[in-house]
């Protein structure tokens, strides 16, 4: 650590965000001795939140070391926070509030972002983010959003015991959180708006084996009906135009993630559809000293070993820029 | 878990909650819910601040599904604030501590 001119500390690796990109970031730059500071985010029900979307899912089968069932997403998380804490990683439950990348060192604020001072200085930054789950945004979905409209399932299942409910989207989290209310519900609708889903075989073959599990394809919410819970819901078939009403007591929305990059979207390029842009294998972005990883880089993978793999590679740019430039 | 929280049950619910002249803060919560588990060391922190001004409790719905069905709870973490026994504010989901702070009304 060094300190400039009015004697502000300045951090030599500041990481925004805490699922498993940025908390492999912490336990390889703790154990190169930066001493970096995590601000790990602030609690929320949507995936952006310390830990990341791991801390909205139930078992991890997937992610290799955990043979015998898997482990929970919250209980990775832990083990990962645990890991990066005993290297001496400064961890926070800050979230920033704006960044200011155009000079070094590079200054970031928590709370009010129109304060002059910036809360810290650092000479690099690892943005690991990550991204939230997105809503339908219909005005009566966030309308009745704990009446019935939920982006949790592993949270609010429980409250559908033997009860009709739909879950919106064809993806692995749309598969996973359906045959998960099973465990609950007495149906569980699915709606994709294509004729086919985008899940991984495995996840699609469960969904699809498990007689509760209905599926209505080329189908969209319109509307999400009831006056103080959810009681059906508008759908719309894509192909024919036909409207027709699900009724239902529950919408589980999981039709996907955006990056979360808003705080950065004006200082660092992105792509097409909104993610940060690195360079190459690196996880350099265009802003020398200020490296990506994890899901706000990547539209491709989205997984936790590959989030964990490219925190490893931020904090290994990142000491080697240090090297080079500061030290 | 910090002895400034108290734990509610289905039996002592009504006691506690219609008996406090400070405000009763009830957190529904269950060992299932990851949200959950962020917001508990945040609610240590409230009840250590604000010590007699209000009376923070937790309710577990898995072991408690009556309390959580009469106040509509279908979602968790559900925050519920009472003020003199009276329902007064309902926060859902995950929050940081000081946007909690404000919805609770303190």
């Amino acid at each position: 650590m060094t300190t400039n001119s009015d004697s502000k500390p300045i951090v030599d690796v500041l990481i925004l965000g805490s699922g498993p990109a940025g908390l492999t970031a912490a336990i390889y730059a703790a154990r190169a001795s930066l001493a970096p500071l995590v601000l790990e985010g602030e609690p929320s029900s949507t995936g952006d939140q310390p830990g990341g979307q791991l801390m909205l899912t139930t078992e991890v089968e997937n992610y290799p070391g955990f043979p015998d069932g898997g482990i929970t997403g919250p209980d990775l998380m832990m083990k990962f926070r645990e890991q990066a804490a005993g290297f001496g990683a400064d961890l926070r439950g800050e979230k920033a509030s704006r960044v200011d990348f155009s000079a070094r060192p590079f200054k970031v604020w928590v709370g009010d972002p129109d304060t002059p001072e910036p809360t810290y200085l650092a000479q690099t930054i690892i943005i690991s983010t990550g991204a939230t789950a997105m809503m339908l945004n219909l005005e009566n979905e966030t309308r009745l959003m704990g009446h019935g409209v939920s982006a949790c399932a592993t949270c609010d299942g429980f409250f559908f015991r033997d009860q009709d409910i739909a879950v919106v989207g064809g993806g692995d989290t749309a598969m996973e959180e359906a045959t998960f209310l099973t465990k609950f519900a007495k149906t569980v609708t699915v709606i994709h708006r294509r004729d086919e889903l985008r899940a991984s075989k495995i996840m699609q073959d469960r969904a699809m084996a498990n007689e509760k599990i209905k599926f209505l394809w080329d189908s969209q919410v319109e509307d999400v009906l009831g006056e103080n819970a959810v009681e059906k819901l508008v759908v719309r078939n894509v192909k024919t135009d036909e409207v027709s009403e699900l009724p239902v007591t529950g919408l589980f929305v999981a039709i996907g993630h955006k990056p979360a990059t808003s705080l950065f979207s004006d200082q660092l390029e992105t792509n097409a559809v909104g993610y940060l842009v690195t360079e190459g294998k690196s996880s350099r972005t265009n802003v020398p000293g200020v490296f990506a990883c994890g899901d706000v880089q990547d539209d491709t993978y989205r997984q936790a070993i590959t989030a964990a793999g490219s925190g490893c590679t931020a904090a290994i740019d990142a000491e080697r820029w240090l090297e080079s430039e500061v030290h | 878990m910090s002895e400034n929280i108290i734990t509610l049950t289905e039996a002592t619910f009504d006691e506690v909650v219609n008996g406090n002249a400070a405000p009763v803060v009830v957190d529904f919560w269950a060992e299932w819910c990851g949200p959950c588990k962020m917001i508990a060391p945040i609610l240590d922190e409230i009840a250590t601040e604000q010590g007699d001004a209000v009376v923070i409790t937790k309710l577990n719905v898995d072991e408690n599904p009556s309390i959580a069905q009469r106040f509509g709870v279908m979602s968790i973490p559900t925050i519920l604030v009472f003020r003199d026994g009276e329902l007064d504010k309902k926060i859902v989901g995950a929050k940081g501590k000081s946007q909690m702070v404000e919805e609770m009304g303190l």
